[in-house]
């Protein structure tokens, strides 16, 4: 393994010019989630519109791996319906443990980040904003559920 | 009272290996360090030739092996200046000891109204068990604030440090810092309140001559592993009247005198506070690991690291977008070297070092509320010890660069 394999070009870009960094003052998921191993931190915004994911943003501080993992994650959730953002992140859940589901290529760009698994300690960095959707649109299922 | 650095690398069989291709360079000595021939040997000699559980067997080899036990429990008495053997206790580490005071002594003598002073550069090793302490009893917890300069604010001392102390808590080098505070004076200060003062020397036994009973604590704690010795064994040392009056801590075989299924009394100190069958294996190279300090000397080791330090500062200084914490002197510090590089994030830093056969640590250090206060996450860690050199830290210093190249500026 070389860096160049952990550090692909398209995370490192992302980690400088990282996409939809910000946040949304009436958004129905909002939630911040840290890693207090490493002081790795994002907040999640997400705007819900019909059952679409209609924005997502979010402010954090980490590694770069744990930050590019969350612009990248907002850039492809945008336009998703939620059950499609939730199989997007069971998809990534996946590949970080290494069980690829077979429709992988929904994946994306977000292959890159596989080289992360060779890793271990790195893999909470990059699940870190994956666990925070999820968690985000648990809260947001279980409150609409509730009519609130 | 300079030391051959060449010749001690060769007791040290781990320094040879390498690390993704590269020779090891091993600058984590604040964690753990690495361990002489010498200790290793001593190791497997023990359970190849001496191995029989202590303080029990009437038979020649249980006596040799409570002789072994014993003779090491003097060496490291008389290595921190303790006037006894019966004033130091076995642990499992630094953070054991510092719990068996909180058990021990402080379930005994805190109660509401009283208050615990610690600081802000202690390790939570030195601020949970009290934190616990002060839940139970409703006792205060209350904190030393640190400079910027990575000093405690020794101003604030007399506002915090008063007649409801029971306990003042400091370490004696902080493991982010490096900061070397002046225990002597804080453990006459707490006195003069009527508090008792434990000294966390985790950090400090490893690098600098100590001596406890000049410095006058009540309690004092570190750490074998720190000090070239095993893993699994630690001191707490306490004056001896402190050790008869306080409570047992754990409770079992070995610490008793008389067992009724009524009551109980207990050994005499310090096998009072070792319930169950000790470490003896590791406290025997343990032994070993500290003949081979004195060998060397603490004041040479002192100094090798004092340069080492001074050395660091100066060319980490000259690394684009690089901050190093704590006093900018090396006469203040131990040599650990914390710093924040722009743009990178320390893990990213430790994984760049990594592929260089660069280790250094990264991330809170066991000291969240120090981070805090250095208004960082995290921060990247090199730690030095006897066996390491300038070399080294220039090859620490080509990784930074490279961590650079790779990452680039990220602005905020």
């Amino acid at each position: 393994m070389s860096l160049d394999d952990l550090y692909r070009e398209v995370i490192l870009e992302h980690y400088r010019h990282p996409r939809n960094k910000g946040e949304i003052a009436d958004a129905e998921i909002d939630l911040l989630q840290n890693n207090p191993l490493c002081g790795d931190e994002v907040h999640l915004f997400v705007k819900v519109m019909d059952g679409r994911i209609a924005d997502a943003e979010f402010l954090g501080q980490g590694c770069s791996i744990s930050q590019a993992s969350a612009s990248m994650m907002t850039e492809m959730l945008e336009g998703k319906s939620l059950e499609e953002a939730k199989a997007l992140a069971t998809a990534f859940g996946e590949m970080m443990q290494g069980t690829l589901s077979p429709d992988a290529s929904a994946l994306g760009e977000l292959l890159a980040l596989q080289g992360v698994r060779m890793y271990p300690v790195r893999i909470k960095c990059a699940v870190l904003a994956w666990e925070t959707l999820q968690k985000g649109l648990q809260n947001y299922q279980v409150k609409v559920s509730k009519g609130g | 009272m300079s030391i051959d650095v060449a010749a001690i690398r060769k007791d040290f069989p781990l320094l040879a290996r390498t690390v993704n291709g590269k020779p090891i360079v091993y600058l984590d000595n604040a964690a753990t360090s690495q361990k002489p021939q010498c200790v290793i040997d001593a190791l497997c000699q023990f359970y190849q030739a001496s191995n029989a559980n202590v303080h029990r067997g009437i038979y020649a080899l249980s006596e040799e092996a409570t002789l072994l036990y014993e003779t090491s429990r003097e060496k490291v008495a008389r290595f921190i200046g303790a006037p006894s053997p019966r004033s130091t206790v076995y642990t499992r580490n630094t953070t054991e000891a510092i719990n068996l005071v909180s058990h021990a002594w402080g379930r005994l003598n805190l109660k509401a109204g009283d208050e615990v002073l610690i600081t802000e550069m202690e390790h939570h090793s030195n601020i949970v068990p009290w934190l616990l302490l002060c839940q139970e009893t409703g006792a205060t917890l209350r904190s030393l604030p640190v400079t910027e300069d990575g000093l405690l604010d020794l101003s604030e001392l007399d506002s915090l440090l008063t007649e409801r102390t029971r306990l003042f808590a400091v370490t004696q080098m902080s493991n982010v810092l490096g900061t070397i505070n002046p225990v002597r004076e804080l453990v006459a200060k707490a006195h003069a309140v009527g508090a008792l003062a434990l000294v966390d020397g985790a950090q400090s036994v490893p690098h600098l001559e100590v001596d406890v009973k000049e410095m006058g604590c009540d309690f004092f704690a570190f750490s074998a592993h720190k000090m070239l010795g095993p893993t699994g064994i630690g001191v707490l040392y306490a004056r001896e009247e402190l050790l008869e009056k306080m409570g047992p801590f754990l409770g079992g075989g070995e610490m008793i005198s008389e067992v009724y299924l009524d009551h109980a009394t207990w050994k005499d100190i310090p096998w009072k506070y070792e319930a169950g069958t000790p470490n003896f294996a590791d406290a025997v190279a343990f032994g070993v690991a500290i003949d081979y300090l004195e060998k060397i000397g603490m004041k040479a080791v002192r100094q090798h690291e004092k340069e080492l330090t001074a050395y660091a500062l100066r060319v980490l200084e000259n690394v684009g977008g690089v901050k190093v914490f704590g006093p900018p002197d090396a006469v203040r510090r131990g040599g650990v070297v914390s710093f924040w590089m722009e743009g990178v994030h320390p893990h990213d830093l430790a994984q760049v070092l990594d592929t260089e056969g660069v280790c250094i640590r990264a991330g809170h250090h066991c000291a969240q509320p120090l981070m805090r206060r250095l208004r960082v996450p995290a921060t990247a860690r090199a730690s030095f010890y006897l066996y390491n050199t300038r070399d080294e830290i220039d090859v620490l210093v080509g990784g930074l660069k490279k961590a650079t190249e790779l990452f680039g500026h990220v602005p905020g």
